[in-house]
């Protein structure tokens, strides 16, 4: 494993309509230029009730279906907690084992997705448009925390100044004196539609990049998301030996229905010799 | 609802193929099959055969949908056939639907196509074949 080539992750999310996957396709565009294999994760809420899902993402891309070096894959979050992670964190390490370089995860910003991206890409891209509603929002939606660059997208849209200057004023709040210099957000206006301000973009990708590298910051990263990683390892196979037992062995079950007891059920199920 | 995530749901692209914008069926049946419990990959419009059985196999999708109301079905489903055989993807199933005359139906099930829907089929008749055809994958 250790020898086998590592590719980059751009995470990039925001609300539903903010034109990610049109700025995903724009810096596709741009990053075959330079000859680099490009791969997409696309991930899309699957229904909380029948499991299904649409995933659309694709169609933003179409331009480079027919090119053997760019790969899309859309993805269901599937719904349950760290699914989605753990199957987008595998299929990173085997894109990369592929020669793929960067890897872009793309997801629906709407509650938790979003942090799923920032514990997994190195780079975390949070895209915003004009019109979203005011600075207050922004805090409350808690994406300022977790972005390493900010895209004002849909610069030809009327409030984009507006938009930039409101964002700016928040974040310069959130810089506390006397706090250790660390990297400061760039905020990137661009106009995907019209393949604006994707190169801008880029060089802000690649300058975080260099920053985590430098700082030894990446290297402190990558150590503590394999531990966090190993962790949901064991409880997803830990999910799966509780769902299994419950399910083959009904008078198990049956007791748990009547003494209601989750946690004595759950360890003497772990507890069990395999 | 957690163990219905253990059950492995089964993929589909839904494509339309060729010069045809007549997207509405389609984005509806897309809708029916999500709510089936199916994963639908929407590619969009002006697909060539080529593309979408890259799209296919890029997402591992088991069932490729086609929807055609421009009358080139009996070039463009063949043609997805075809170029599944090329990839040696035969076992990816491959069902269409729009404006068929009944004529061509038998013609284009003999060339490869599993099952066609014609207007007026409910959309419960897309979703029950499916089940049947993939009941292992079905919720």
């Amino acid at each position: 494993m250790k020898d086998q080539p590592k590719a980059y992750v751009i995470g990039f999310t925001g609300a539903p309509g903010t034109g990610k996957s049109s700025l995903v396709d724009a810096l596709i565009a741009s990053l075959r230029k330079l000859d680099r294999f490009v791969a997409v994760i696309a991930t899309d809420p699957n229904s909380p009730f029948t499991g299904g899902a649409i995933l659309g993402d694709r169609i933003r891309m179409q331009r480079h279906a027919l090119d053997p070096r760019v790969f899309i894959r859309s993805m269901g979050a599937r719904g349950h907690l760290g699914g989605l992670s753990l199957a987008a964190r595998e299929s990173i390490r085997l894109l990369g084992a592929f020669g793929f370089d960067p890897v872009i995860l793309e997801t629906v910003g709407v509650g938790q997705s979003e942090l799923e991206v920032a514990a997994i890409a190195d780079t975390t891209v949070v895209v915003l448009t004009p019109n979203l509603g005011d600075g207050v929002q922004m805090i409350k939606a808690g994406i300022l925390e977790i972005a390493d660059i900010f895209v004002v997208n849909k610069a030809d849209l009327e409030g984009h100044h507006r938009a930039l200057t409101e964002l700016r004023s928040m974040l310069s709040l959130s810089n506390v004196p006397g706090a250790p210099k660390a990297w400061k957000p760039p905020i990137i206006p661009t106009s995907a539609t019209r393949s604006e301000g994707i190169d801008e973009l880029w060089a802000a990708i690649e300058s975080h990049r260099k920053y985590l590298a430098s700082t030894g910051r990446g290297e402190r990263l990558a150590a503590e998301r394999l531990k966090e990683e190993t962790a949901e390892v064991a409880a997803e196979i830990a999910r799966d030996r509780v769902r299994r037992a419950l399910a083959e062995d009904p008078a198990l079950a049956e007791r748990l229905l009547e003494e209601g007891t989750p946690y004595g059920t759950a360890e003497e199920i772990l507890d069990r010799k395999r | 609802m957690a163990t219905k995530t253990a059950i492995r749901p089964v993929r589909i692209v839904l494509a339309k193929v060729g010069l045809d914008g007549h997207d509405r069926g389609v984005k509806v049946v897309a809708r029916a099959l999500r709510d089936a419990g199916y994963e639908v990959i929407y590619t969009g419009l002006r697909q060539t055969p080529e593309m979408v059985v890259d799209a296919a196999l890029q997402e591992d999708a088991q069932v490729i949908g086609l929807s055609i109301h421009s009358g080139a079905h009996m070039t463009l489903f063949p043609a997805v056939v075809q170029e599944l055989k090329r990839r040696k993807a035969t076992d990816i199933v491959v069902f269409g639907g729009g404006i068929i005359p009944e004529d061509d139906i038998a013609a284009l099930k003999e060339k490869g196509v599993a099952e066609l829907f014609t207007p007026g089929t409910p959309l419960q008749g897309i979703v029950d074949w499916l089940r049947k055809r993939f009941p292992e994958g079905s919720r």
